[in-house]
């Protein structure tokens, strides 16, 4: 079976200081990674990387795209990597706002990458956003408002809408529940996993809250000062951490 | 003979603006950046078009200028003015006579010939730039042809109006390849852009100049199920009865009193000539004002 992302030896730094330093894994199709780490650990960089934001200084990222196979989006060109950003991947922002067009109702922004990739009917474009709002719990009136009428979750979940409107096979997160209060982010998580299970997306979410690994994510991986200390299941790292660093980061949970 | 150079603009000056004419004729619809300069008027009055204005004109050209369709508003009388001045070139306010047509959110009637040239006054070349606020970024989605965010406008239009709201500037691409903002000509105009003279578009804030070669394809972008329509007020003209023409609106009364009037004027007057009258026009007289 081939990987759905293949990533070999990436390395970023920012000057002097590094970014994140040889990084490998592989990540299966419908499986879900964590990355886990305190602020400043690399994580963001990493997911960057990845998602074609930043460009690693070193390494591959190998993606399995639908007509060549195995193909490294770091040397693809820009079109053909842009075109996978609004097609096989979807990205996932901290703050809502970044992701979305503020000044453009829910059902504009959930049909821009239906527009992007030639949708020129207005009646299924519609349909299709009102599906996608449906799905993540947005009534249906509230269509033609703007995202800045919305809550903060609500934004964020019109952003997952928006961004898994067209099917996409990889979904990057960042952050995903950052700044939610924490019955919202329960119900967003909850709205996360199910798609994740519907659809079958793999996906990789970047996020120094260990609880939302522990649902969402299959396999887990600690990153320290841009290095990688300790990867596995998910459950086997948070119940029986190995690293010094992971024991410290599992013990430092509140416990209610 | 005045003090000014021919056509107010130094020679150095004005091949530089014909190598951006000419790059802009060569890649239809691409904004080529100019090194534009100060002219004599504010930015917003036409700095753009009469820069390629002065760039194009030759001693033998005829010249007209319109403003919303009119030959006798301030904006069309002082460009026409200053060319006269500065280029001592002669005008007229025929469209069948001119070589040259400057023109302000129109394009005349009357169907334009091989050996014409039409000059658009442009405010915002940019056709993405209340969408995308950053302009490298339209500049890569131009050059990757990124044009999904130009429906999204057209999407919200008809999600809040019901029907594609946007009358004038109404985005256009160019030759299947460039998405263009036409200048604010109300949309009514767009079908016309595919004619047999030539047109080019000056920005002078923006620094942007471009151009349709004659004959382009220039398609108005639309929804399959709300296809583009090239709308005007309904009703006739109401001095030379023209049903077929732009309308403009007039007031002419505090009791709602209104009529419609052809907005390209010399094409009503020659209308008039012809013998055609509308319901409160007068038959034509050459004396009358």
């Amino acid at each position: 079976m081939t990987p759905l992302l293949d990533v070999q030896t990436l390395s970023k730094n920012y000057g002097q200081r590094i970014g994140c330093k040889d990084v490998s894994f592989d990540l299966y199709p419908g499986e879900v990674m964590g990355i886990v780490g305190e602020s400043g650990s690399g994580k963001s960089t990493l997911l960057n990387c990845l998602a074609g934001h930043l460009e690693p200084d070193h390494g591959k990222v190998l993606f399995d795209t639908k007509t060549d196979g195995l193909k490294d989006t770091v040397t693809m060109s820009e079109p053909e990597r842009r075109m996978l950003g609004r097609t096989d991947w979807a990205f996932v922002h901290q703050h809502a706002r970044d992701g979305l067009r503020m000044s453009v109702s829910a059902g504009g922004n959930v049909g821009e990458r239906l527009m992007a990739v030639g949708a020129r009917h207005y009646g299924d474009i519609r349909a299709q956003a009102t599906d996608w709002l449906g799905r993540v719990e947005i009534r249906e009136d509230r269509i033609d408002d703007r995202p800045t009428a919305f809550s903060g979750g609500m934004q964020q979940r019109l952003q997952i809408a928006r961004n898994l409107v067209t099917g996409p096979r990889l979904v990057f997160m960042d952050e995903p529940t950052g700044g939610l209060d924490v019955s919202v982010q329960a119900r967003l998580l909850d709205m996360i996993r199910e798609l994740v299970r519907d659809l079958g997306l793999s996906a990789i979410i970047v996020t120094h809250d260990l609880a939302v690994v522990r649902l969402l994510a299959d396999r887990l991986m600690v990153m320290k000062d841009g290095h990688v200390v300790e990867t596995g299941l998910t459950d086997q790292v948070l119940d029986d951490p190995q690293h010094s660093y992971s024991q410290l980061l599992v013990s430092s949970v509140l416990q209610v | 003979m005045s003090d000014y150079n021919f056509a107010y603009l130094d020679e150095q000056t004005k091949r530089m603006i014909r190598r951006a004419i000419l790059k802009g004729l060569a890649i239809p619809g691409y904004q080529v950046p100019f090194a534009s300069r100060e002219m004599p008027m504010p930015y917003g009055w036409g700095t753009g078009g009469v820069q390629v204005t002065a760039a194009c004109l030759t001693p033998d050209d005829t010249l007209k200028v319109i403003d919303q369709g009119a030959d006798d508003t301030t904006n069309a009388v002082s460009i026409r003015r200053f060319f006269e001045k500065t280029a001592a070139v002669a005008v007229t306010q025929s469209t069948k006579r001119a070589s040259v047509i400057q023109t302000r959110h129109r394009i005349p009637e009357e169907p334009l010939s091989e050996d014409q040239i039409l000059v658009y006054q442009v405010p915002i070349p940019e056709p993405l730039r209340f969408l995308e606020p950053r302009e490298t970024e339209t500049r890569k989605m131009h050059a990757l042809e990124e044009y999904g965010l130009m429906h999204v406008k057209l999407f919200e239009d008809i999600s809040q109006h019901g029907q594609i709201a946007t009358a004038y500037a109404y985005p256009v691409m160019v030759e299947g390849r460039y998405v263009m903002d036409p200048s604010p000509i109300p949309r009514f105009d767009n079908p016309k852009m595919e004619m047999a003279a030539i047109q080019l578009f000056g920005a002078g804030r923006e620094q942007r100049i471009y151009a349709i070669p004659p004959y382009t394809q220039v398609v108005s972008l639309d929804f399959e199920d709300y296809p583009f329509e090239a709308s005007k007020a309904e009703g006739a003209c109401a001095l030379c009865g023209a049903d077929h023409t732009y309308l403009d609106e007039v007031i002419v009364d505090d009791d709602g009193g209104r009529m419609f009037v052809c907005s390209d004027t010399d094409y009503c007057e020659s209308r008039r000539q012809a013998g055609h009258l509308g319901v409160e026009g007068t038959p034509y007289r050459k004396d009358a004002a």
